[in-house]
C-alpha cells in the first residue's frame, strides 16, 4: 500500500448470540423452505439475540474481544465508535456505555448510522481521527439487533436478517511502516433511499425493494471497490481477502465476479450468520482471522453497502 | 439486429447466468416455469442485456416481461 501515513489495524474480534436459528426453524413460522433460502440468498442458519440481549451488550463482548487481539490496555483507547441501525432507544448511545463496561476512561464516544456500510464508514472515520491526531487508539465496532426491527411474518426480510457485532482496534503505524488502513471511498444515492426502509414508524419493521437493491449493489458497488484499491495502491489481483457486507451470497459472488476476484477468496460467512447490517464485515473478519483464513500483512478489500442508500470501501493491511 | 441476433445473444446470458443449456432457451420459454429463472436472475439478464444491447431494462418493465420473446420484442422495440 502507499504511504499515506498514518493507521493500522491491530486486531480483530467478533461475538454471535448463543441461540441459532435455522431454516427449517423459519419454515415452521413462515412460508418457506431450505431451498428456497439457500437459492436465493445463500443463508443456511443465523443467530438471533435474546430478548434481553441489547446492541450494546454485542457491541461489548465483540469490543473485548477486539481490545485482547490488539494487545492494547483500555487505558490506550481514547475513541469509540459503535457502527449500528437497530438501538433499542436513540439515546443514550452504545459507544459510550460499551465504553464504561470495557473500562475505557472518558474516550470519545459516538454512534454512526450508514446501516449496512456502518463498519466502513465508522472505520475510515477511526482512521482519519488516528491520522490527523484527533486519536491515538480508536475501537471500531460495528453491532446490530436486526431480528428487533424486522417483521417475523414477512418472508421476504425475516429469512436474510440477523443479530452479532465485530470490532477492530485501530492505531497508529510506527514510523516508516506503510499505511494499512487505505482512503476510505465512500457515497450515496438518496434518491433511492426509499428502497430500504423501517415502515410503521417507532414501531415498524424493515422493508426493501429486493430487486432494485439487487440491481444496484450488484452493478454500482465494483466500480467504488476498484476506486479504493487504485487510491489504495493496489489492484483487485494483490487482495488477499475480500470481505463486502454480507448482505446476500448471490450479491457477494457478482460484485467478486466483476472484480475478478478468486471465489476462495471472498468471504461468506453469511451462510451461518445471516446479514447482520454493519456488523457482517468485522465479524466476517473476526471469524476469518480465527480460522487462519487471513494472511498477515497482505492487502483485504472491504466494502459496505445498504440501506441510505450509502456505500463505503477501503484496503486493509491484515494484522 | 434481428429479432434471431437478439435471441441467440439472450440465450448466451441465460447460460452464462443461470446455466441454461442455450438450445433450451425458445422464443416461448417462460423464465419462471420453464427456465427455472428467479426474480434475481432477471435482475442479472437485464443488467447483462443492458451491456450486450445497450438497452436499458428497468424493473418496472421487467415483471412483465415472462417470456424470452417478451425480452427479444422489448430489445428489438427499444434498440
Amino acid at each position: 500500500m502507499s504511504e499515506l501515513t498514518g493507521a493500522k489495524i491491530l486486531g480483530f474480534g467478533g461475538y454471535q448470540p448463543d441461540k441459532v436459528v435455522t431454516n427449517d426453524d423459519l419454515a415452521k413460522i413462515v412460508e418457506t423452505n431450505d431451498e428456497w433460502i439457500r437459492s436465493r440468498v445463500g443463508i443456511q442458519s443465523r443467530r438471533i439475540a435474546g430478548d434481553d440481549e441489547t446492541v450494546a451488550d454485542m457491541a461489548e463482548a465483540a469490543g473485548a474481544k477486539a481490545l485482547a487481539a490488539s494487545g492494547l490496555e483500555p487505558s490506550e483507547v481514547d475513541l469509540v465508535i459503535v457502527a449500528t441501525c437497530s438501538t433499542e432507544v436513540p439515546l443514550p448511545n452504545a459507544a459510550a456505555t460499551v465504553a464504561h463496561r470495557l473500562g475505557i476512561e472518558a474516550p470519545g464516544a459516538f454512534d454512526l448510522n450508514a446501516a449496512c456500510a456502518g463498519f466502513c464508514y465508522a472505520l475510515g472515520s477511526a482512521a482519519d481521527s488516528v491520522r490527523a491526531g484527533s486519536a491515538q487508539n480508536v475501537l471500531v465496532i460495528g453491532a446490530e439487533k436486526m431480528s428487533a426491527w424486522v417483521d417475523w411474518t414477512d418472508r421476504s426480510t425475516c429469512i436474510i436478517f440477523a443479530d452479532g457485532a465485530g470490532a477492530a482496534v485501530v492505531g497508529r503505524t510506527e514510523p516508516g511502516e506503510p499505511a494499512g488502513v487505505g482512503p476510505v471511498v465512500w457515497g450515496s444515492a438518496g434518491d433511492l433511499a426509499q428502497k430500504i426502509t423501517i415502515k410503521g414508524g417507532r414501531n415498524g419493521a424493515l422493508t426493501q425493494d429486493g430487486q432494485a437493491v439487487f440491481r444496484w449493489a450488484t452493478t454500482a458497488m465494483a466500480p467504488v471497490a476498484l476506486e479504493a484499491c487504485r487510491r489504495a495502491g493496489v489492484t483487485p489481483a494483490d487482495i488477499s481477502a475480500f470481505v463486502p457486507h454480507q448482505a446476500n451470497l448471490r450479491i457477494i459472488e457478482a460484485i467478486a465476479k466483476r472484480l475478478g476476484i478468486p471465489r476462495d477468496r471472498v468471504a461468506d460467512d453469511i451462510i451461518s450468520a445471516g446479514n447482520t447490517s454493519s456488523a457482517s464485515i468485522p465479524l466476517a473478519l473476526s471469524r476469518m482471522a480465527e480460522q487462519g483464513r487471513l494472511q498477515p500483512g497482505t492487502p483485504a478489500l472491504l466494502i459496505g453497502f445498504g440501506a441510505g442508500l450509502s456505500y463505503a470501501s477501503q484496503v486493509i493491511t491484515v494484522p | 439486429m434481428t429479432d434471431q441476433e437478439i435471441l441467440s445473444g439472450l440465450a448466451e446470458i441465460i447460460e452464462e447466468i443461470a446455466g441454461t443449456p442455450a438450445d433450451e432457451v425458445t422464443p416461448e420459454a417462460n423464465f419462471v416455469d420453464d427456465l427455472d429463472i428467479d426474480s434475481l436472475s432477471m435482475v442479472e439478464i437485464a443488467v447483462a442485456a443492458q451491456d450486450k444491447f445497450g438497452v436499458e431494462i428497468p424493473d418496472e418493465q421487467l415483471k412483465d416481461l415472462k417470456t424470452v420473446q417478451d425480452v427479444v420484442n422489448f430489445v428489438s422495440k427499444n434498440s
